[in-house]
């Protein structure tokens, strides 16, 4: 068939399986917006800005674990996407972007609404092309889908000049079912020496641990992550981007490690012999300081990506490898061997952990008259029964969500890890509830993060996406004022929200249910409210001590074991003391 | 420590970039770079002149095989290897003396004069950086109009070679 090659980038995304486009039209991508209109195969969501088109595309990918797919403008239209694209990057996830680009002719030339975005992306994308030939139009756009979900999956941008899209230029269309890149091989199948070894060293450790990260869901190795931690018994924690891979409410999940993991998790860490890590990346907010990081441990890094390993910390045995097919084999190794558990000193090791837990490291004072963010978010965590969509913008907020939430399956808890992007939370969550239309989807977020992409309360109602936006209200910008409190001497600089819209007016004004709450005695009623609202957008604000922090804390230059600790566990731990029964 | 790492990089408009920013963006050392096409157009063959520790290098590697524009990846430095660069130097010849000295040096150093006037010579050598460097050292640094170095480039010895 003869299309355009507007068409051809249509019919292409019907081929390849695409449901929905996030977008905004603008100069350069007339005549595909124009080729759209006349279908009704993929269905775009009109954002109120590029931003959010990027973040919903990544919430909708990290759901479904398909790939998310933008289509935007030239100049601001592509600039605006790059706070997206970026995020989709640091956090691995595919994206498709398609920005439209000036007509060739005038490329160079300071053209209206010229960027060079190739150029301007090129730093914060896994690859990008800039269409230059009609012929080359499909089998470009499928390279693009190629690069983006294989290997470690990441962001793909394919900038499209104008007259590549002209609509009375018509070629012959075939869908590409498959193309090949030369230089591009992902290798998922780790070496069966370096397994065997792995396996022979996991089975000698007498204080393990199993750290896991996001690698984990982008390869849909969570039932064999959980055969294997249930096989071996050992205790594993896992990153801000692992939560849900294996169940939170599981009595081997220790809690999530790093800056505001919990106590025992760092502690583990700190105290194991032997450390097996899988699709992480030893990331400085996990690691603390390196040079003392994990001092007694052996290091076993299993990863998709040759250049995580060793990057940071160095890795005792390497496997580049999939999650899934490196656990798939190592799980046949552990059955085949003879060695076995150690069972005596794992015991004497979940000892340890089960002492360091009872300290209770998240545990925080309840107040009559305020509202803990914490009990906020647990009372999420209730009304939701742990079975919600939870997104999160980035601060405090993303803490409590990631400490409290209990996320027992994966892809269920999404937020901007890497590169901790203020406003991804509720464009997010329109992505989500996009693919999963009949789930709760809850976006934490807080009174300074949720104003950064907000606009999209309006995209919540055109396309009919009811959201729940649980606003943790302390007029601060929490996390900065954290530090500020920390480390310097409390000058709260510039982290008072002052001036801040009646959200509850504000998000009536954009055709949505508000509810504020600022008593403990409401807050159940409030949240039960807004979930029972099953066709609703509902913007609950709940208005939070305003000096709350989030605990433990690995400050900079500390190491697993130097965290500073809540005053409620310094109470447990000086009584502990006091009894000599600190561990 | 100094590592001589060769190329072959999709012969593409962007490759290049994507090169050179991968070192300014993790703050990698550059000391030379260079680049050409090769007897397949479709590939250009790159040799990158870099210092840095081993876990460093090892990163660069790393990275560098990761841009898809990178197609095959050699660093020759634990091998037996052969290492170029070119020169040409604008020098002042004015008189006698010094044009007689000019061409003497060049002679030991085996350089060609290959452009000549009433004040100037342009001369073209060929060698390894420390050989470059020697020459311009025992230049007088008064005469020296201008240097053009090309970075150096590199092959292995022997059968081994960087081909697909």
């Amino acid at each position: 068939m003869e299309l355009s090659g507007s068409e051809i980038i249509i019919q292409f995304l019907k081929d390849e399986g695409v449901k929905h486009l996030f977008g905004y039209p603008g100069g350069a991508v007339l005549h595909i917006y124009d080729a759209l209109q006349k279908q009704d195969d993929v269905e775009h969501i009109l954002v109120r800005h590029e931003q959010g088109a990027t973040h919903a595309a990544d919430g909708y990918a990290r759901a479904t674990g398909k790939p998310g797919v933008c289509l935007v403008t030239s100049g601001p239209g592509a600039t605006n996407a790059i706070t997206g694209i970026a995020t989709a990057y640091m956090d691995s996830v595919p994206l498709v972007v398609i920005t439209g680009q000036v007509p060739s002719h005038v490329i160079g030339q300071d053209a209206f609404q010229e960027v060079d975005a190739v150029g301007v992306s090129r730093p914060c994308v896994k690859h990008n092309f800039l269409v230059k030939d009609l012929n080359k139009l499909a089998e470009t756009l499928k390279k693009a889908f190629f690069v983006a979900t294989t290997g470690r999956p990441g962001p793909v941008v394919v900038d499209i000049p104008k007259d590549i899209t002209a609509p009375h230029i018509k070629i012959p269309y075939q869908y590409p079912e498959k193309v090949e890149i030369r230089s591009y091989n992902p290798n998922f199948k780790g070496h069966p020496r370096q397994i065997k070894r792995a396996v022979e060293l996991l089975l000698s450790a007498k204080r393990p641990i199993i750290y896991t990260g996001g690698g984990i869901i982008m390869a849909d190795a969570s039932q064999e992550l959980r055969e294997f931690v249930r096989k071996l018994g050992y205790p594993i924690t896992q990153t801000l981007m692992g939560l849900g891979a294996f169940p939170g409410t599981d009595s081997q999940f220790i809690g999530m490690l790093g800056m505001h993991g919990t106590y025992e998790a760092n502690m583990a860490m700190h105290e194991c012999d032997v450390l097996i890590c899988i699709g992480a990346r030893f990331d400085d907010r996990i690691t603390g300081v390196t040079s003392k990081f994990c001092p007694y441990a052996q290091i076993i890094h299993i990863d998709i990506d040759p250049a995580s390993i060793s990057k940071t910390i160095n890795a005792d045995i390497p496997i580049v490898g999939g999650a899934k097919q490196v656990l798939i084999e190592m799980l046949k190794q552990i059955d085949m061997t003879e060695l076995e558990v150690d069972k005596t000193a794992l015991d004497a090791w979940w000892k340890t952990i089960k002492s360091w837990q009872a300290q209770d490291s998240f545990a925080y004072e309840q107040t009559k008259d305020l509202i803990q963010p914490q009990a906020a978010v647990e009372e999420l965590y209730k009304v939701t029964k742990g079975d919600a969509y939870v997104t999160s913008d980035v601060g405090q907020h993303q803490m409590y969500a990631a400490q409290f939430y209990h996320f027992d399956e994966p892809r269920r808890w999404i937020n901007s890890g890497g590169l901790g992007t203020m406003g991804f939370g509720l464009p997010a969550a329109m992505g989500v509830k996009l693919a999963f239309p009949d789930k709760d989807v809850a976006c934490v977020t807080g009174e300074g993060s949720i104003q950064m992409c907000i606009q999209e309360l309006s995209t919540c109602l055109q396309y009919d996406l009811p959201v729940k936006i649980i606003n943790l209200n302390n007029r601060y910008l929490g996390m900065v004022r954290q530090w500020q409190e920390f480390f310097y001497e409390k000058r709260y600089s510039h982290v008072y929200m002052d001036s801040l819209p009646d959200f509850v007016k504000l998000t009536e004004a954009y055709g949505h249910v508000g509810i504020r709450v600022d008593h403990p005695d409401d807050l159940h009623d409030a949240m039960k409210e807004a979930f029972k609202l099953k066709d609703r957008t509902v913007f609950l604000d709940i208005i939070t001590d305003q000096e709350a922090n989030v605990y433990p804390m690995i400050s900079a230059g500390k190491a697993h074991n130097e965290m500073d600790i809540s005053p409620l566990q310094q109470k447990v731990q000086a009584s502990l003391k006091a009894k000599g029964e600190l561990v | 420590m100094r590592h001589i790492i060769s190329l072959l990089v999709e012969n593409e408009a962007g490759a290049l970039s994507r090169i050179s920013g991968l070192f300014s963006a993790r703050g990698y050392n550059i000391e030379s770079l260079t680049v050409a096409t090769t007897e397949d157009q479709t590939l250009s063959r790159m040799t990158i002149i870099t210092t840095g520790s081993d876990r460093i290098i090892e990163q660069i590697t790393k990275q560098l095989n990761k841009l898809i524009d990178v197609v095959k990846l050699q660093d020759f430095t634990e091998g037996n290897f052969i290492e170029r660069e070119m020169m040409f130097v604008k020098v002042k010849a004015d008189g006698e003396s010094q044009r007689a000295e000019v061409k003497r040096l060049s002679d030991i150093f085996r350089a060609r004069i290959i452009d000549v006037t009433d004040t100037t010579f342009c001369i073209e050598l060929t060698g390894s950086g420390d050989k470059l460097d020697a020459y311009i050292r025992s230049m007088h640094e008064n005469n020296i109009v201008e240097v053009v170095r090309s970075g150096s480039m590199g092959i292995m010895r022997g059968e081994k070679a960087l081909t697909l």
